[in-house]
C-alpha cells in the first residue's frame, strides 16, 4: 500500500469517512469525514493525483458543517448520492443537501436519549437506520420530501449499540453492540413493524467482545464483523436457505418464507490484529476486506479459495500498512469505483488516501 | 450511586520516592513513575487518596507496556492515555475494565462537563508533582 493523500483540517480525531457513491468517478472524488472537533468536512480531488505537496494537491475542502454541538460519530451517503446523513453524540441525528456548495440540514431525527453512534441509508433510499448508547435500534422513513418518521424503535440489545448497517439489496438491517452480539432485524410479514429474526453471539461462535463494525460483501451474501475480541469473523448471509447446506435437509421449510434467513459462522481470521479493530470495510469490486485497528495499522485480506463453495470460507492477509496513523485507526472505506483506494480516518485528526499496489 | 465502601481502613502514605533506579531496569522505572502518579489520586467517593485507601501498593503494581495499561492490585485497570493516566473511582472491577477500554464512550463520557469536573478533581493532588 502507499500513502496518496494526507487531508488535514479536523482539528480533533477523524471517526468515519465516507465516500459519495455516485459523485466519485475515476478523476473526482468527494468524500465526507466526520469527528470529534463537531465538524463535518466534505473533501474533493482526484484519486490519480499522488502529489505529496499540499500547493499542488488536487485534493481540498470543499465544505465544513460546524453546527454540531458535540462530537459527530458517523456519516453515511445516500444511494443516490444526494443526501448525507450524520450520527450526532448529542443524539440527534441530521440529513444534509449540498445547495449551491453549502450543505444545508434538511430533516433532524430525533428520539435517541443519548449518544447516537452510527446512521445508515437502506439500499432503496427510503429509509434510514440510527443507534446508540441508549441500546436501541430506531427505523425512519422518509414519507415525503425531506420528512422523516419512526418506523420502529427496535429494543433487543442490552448494552450500547455501535453500528447499524442494511443489508444492500433487501430491507433486512443489522446491528452490532457493546453486548458482543450482532442482531437482524426484518420488517413483520404484515409489514408494520420490525423485529429481531436472529443474534449472532458467542454461542453461534460470535465475539466475545464489544462487536465495533460489520459490512457486507457487494452482493449481501456475505458479511464481516470486527471486535475487541481481535477477531473478524466472516457470515454466510445468504438469502436462499437452500444455499445454506445445513438447511438444505429441511423439506418442510415453506419456500415463501422470505425471512429464513440463518446466518451462519464461516471463517475466524484470529492472530492479525493487536488493538481492538474498529472498522471493516469490504469492497464491492475486488472482493478485499480492509480493517482499522487501535494498533495503528490497516490490514487488508483476501479470499483464498473459490468462493462458490459457500459452506467454508479461508481468508489470509495479502497487505499491512503498519502506522497508518500515528495512533488508532477508526475507520477504513474502500473507493466505490477505483478497486485500488482505499480512504482512512485516525486519532491523529488526519483522513488519508492509500493506493493498494499488487 | 450507594457508597460501596462506607467505612474505609485507611492506611499510611509512604513517602515519595525521589531517587530514581539505576538505568538498565526500565521496568522498574516505570512502575515507580506509575505508582508516583497514581498514589496521589483521589478516590472521588472519599476524601482520602488510593493509596491510603490500600487499593494501590508498590508491590502490586505491573507495568504492560503492550496493552498500554497499568495494572495494580487488586487488579485495578488503568487507562494509560497519552500524556494522562485516567482512573474511575468506581470498584465494580470487570465491567469497568471493559468500560475503560472503550474509548468511544470514554470521550462521550468526558463531554460531559460534570463528569469531566470529577475526574479533575480527582487528578488535582497530580499538579504539584508535574
Amino acid at each position: 500500500m502507499e500513502a496518496i493523500q494526507e487531508l488535514e483540517g479536523h482539528t480533533d480525531r477523524v471517526w468515519s469517512v465516507a465516500w459519495n457513491p455516485v459523485a466519485s468517478s475515476s478523476n473526482r472524488s468527494v468524500l465526507a469525514s466526520c469527528g470529534g472537533d463537531k465538524t463535518v468536512r466534505i473533501w474533493e480531488g482526484d484519486c490519480s493525483d499522488s502529489s505529496s505537496s499540499s500547493s499542488s494537491s488536487s485534493w481540498s475542502c470543499k465544505a465544513v458543517i460546524d453546527s454540531f454541538k458535540r462530537t459527530v460519530r458517523s456519516c453515511h451517503w445516500s444511494p443516490d448520492g444526494k443526501l448525507l446523513a450524520t450520527a450526532c453524540f448529542d443524539g440527534i441525528g441530521a440529513v444534509w443537501e449540498d445547495v449551491g456548495g453549502d450543505y444545508e440540514c434538511v430533516a433532524t431525527l430525533e428520539g435517541h436519549e443519548n449518544e447516537m453512534k452510527s446512521i445508515a441509508w437502506s439500499a432503496s433510499g427510503t429509509l434510514l437506520a440510527t443507534c446508540g448508547r441508549d441500546k436501541s435500534v430506531w427505523i425512519w422513513e422518509m414519507e415525503a420530501e425531506n420528512d422523516f418518521q419512526t418506523v420502529s424503535v427496535l429494543n433487543g440489545h442490552s448494552q450500547d449499540v455501535k453500528t447499524v448497517l442494511f443489508h444492500p439489496t433487501e430491507d433486512i438491517l443489522v446491528s452490532s453492540s457493546y453486548d458482543n452480539s450482532i442482531k437482524v432485524w426484518a420488517p413483520d410479514p404484515n409489514g408494520d413493524d420490525w423485529s429481531c429474526v436472529q443474534t449472532l453471539a458467542e454461542p453461534n461462535q460470535g465475539h466475545s467482545s464489544t462487536v465495533w463494525s460489520v459490512a457486507f460483501d457487494a452482493d449481501g451474501k456475505r458479511m464481516v464483523s470486527c471486535s475487541d475480541d481481535l477477531l473478524l469473523v466472516v457470515w454466510d448471509t445468504s438469502t436462499n436457505p437452500l444455499e445454506s447446506s445445513w438447511l438444505s435437509f429441511i423439506i418442510l421449510l415453506p419456500l415463501i418464507f422470505k425471512f429464513c434467513l440463518f446466518r451462519k459462522h464461516l471463517c475466524t481470521l484470529s492472530g492479525y490484529h493487536e488493538r481492538t479493530i474498529y472498522s471493516v470495510h469490504w469492497s464491492r469490486r475486488s472482493g478485499l476486506i480492509a480493517s482499522a485497528a487501535g494498533d495503528d495499522a490497516i490490514r487488508v485480506f483476501a479470499e483464498a479459495n473459490d468462493p462458490s463453495y459457500t459452506s467454508r470460507a479461508v481468508f489470509s492477509m495479502v497487505g499491512k500498512q503498519q502506522k497508518a496513523h500515528s495512533t488508532d485507526v477508526n475507520c477504513v472505506r474502500w473507493h466505490p469505483k477505483d478497486d485500488d483506494i482505499l480512504a482512512s480516518a485516525g486519532d491523529d485528526g488526519l483522513v488519508k488516501l492509500w493506493r493498494i499496489l499488487s | 450511586m450507594a457508597l460501596q465502601n462506607a467505612n474505609p481502613v485507611i492506611h499510611e502514605r509512604k513517602a515519595t520516592r525521589r531517587q530514581r533506579p539505576s538505568i538498565g531496569d526500565e521496568s522498574a522505572v516505570e512502575e515507580i513513575d506509575a505508582l508516583e502518579h497514581l498514589r496521589d489520586i483521589r478516590d472521588p467517593e472519599h476524601p482520602y487518596s488510593l493509596e491510603q485507601l490500600n487499593v494501590l501498593a508498590e508491590e502490586g503494581i505491573e507495568v504492560d507496556d503492550k496493552q498500554s495499561s497499568v495494572l495494580t492490585l487488586p487488579r485495578l485497570r488503568v487507562r494509560k492515555i497519552p500524556g494522562k493516566l485516567f482512573v474511575c473511582g468506581s470498584w465494580i472491577i470487570l465491567a469497568v475494565n471493559k468500560q475503560l477500554n472503550d474509548k468511544e464512550r470514554v470521550v462521550a463520557a468526558m463531554e460531559n462537563p460534570y463528569l469531566a469536573q470529577t475526574v479533575r478533581d480527582c487528578l488535582a493532588p497530580l499538579e504539584e508533582y508535574e
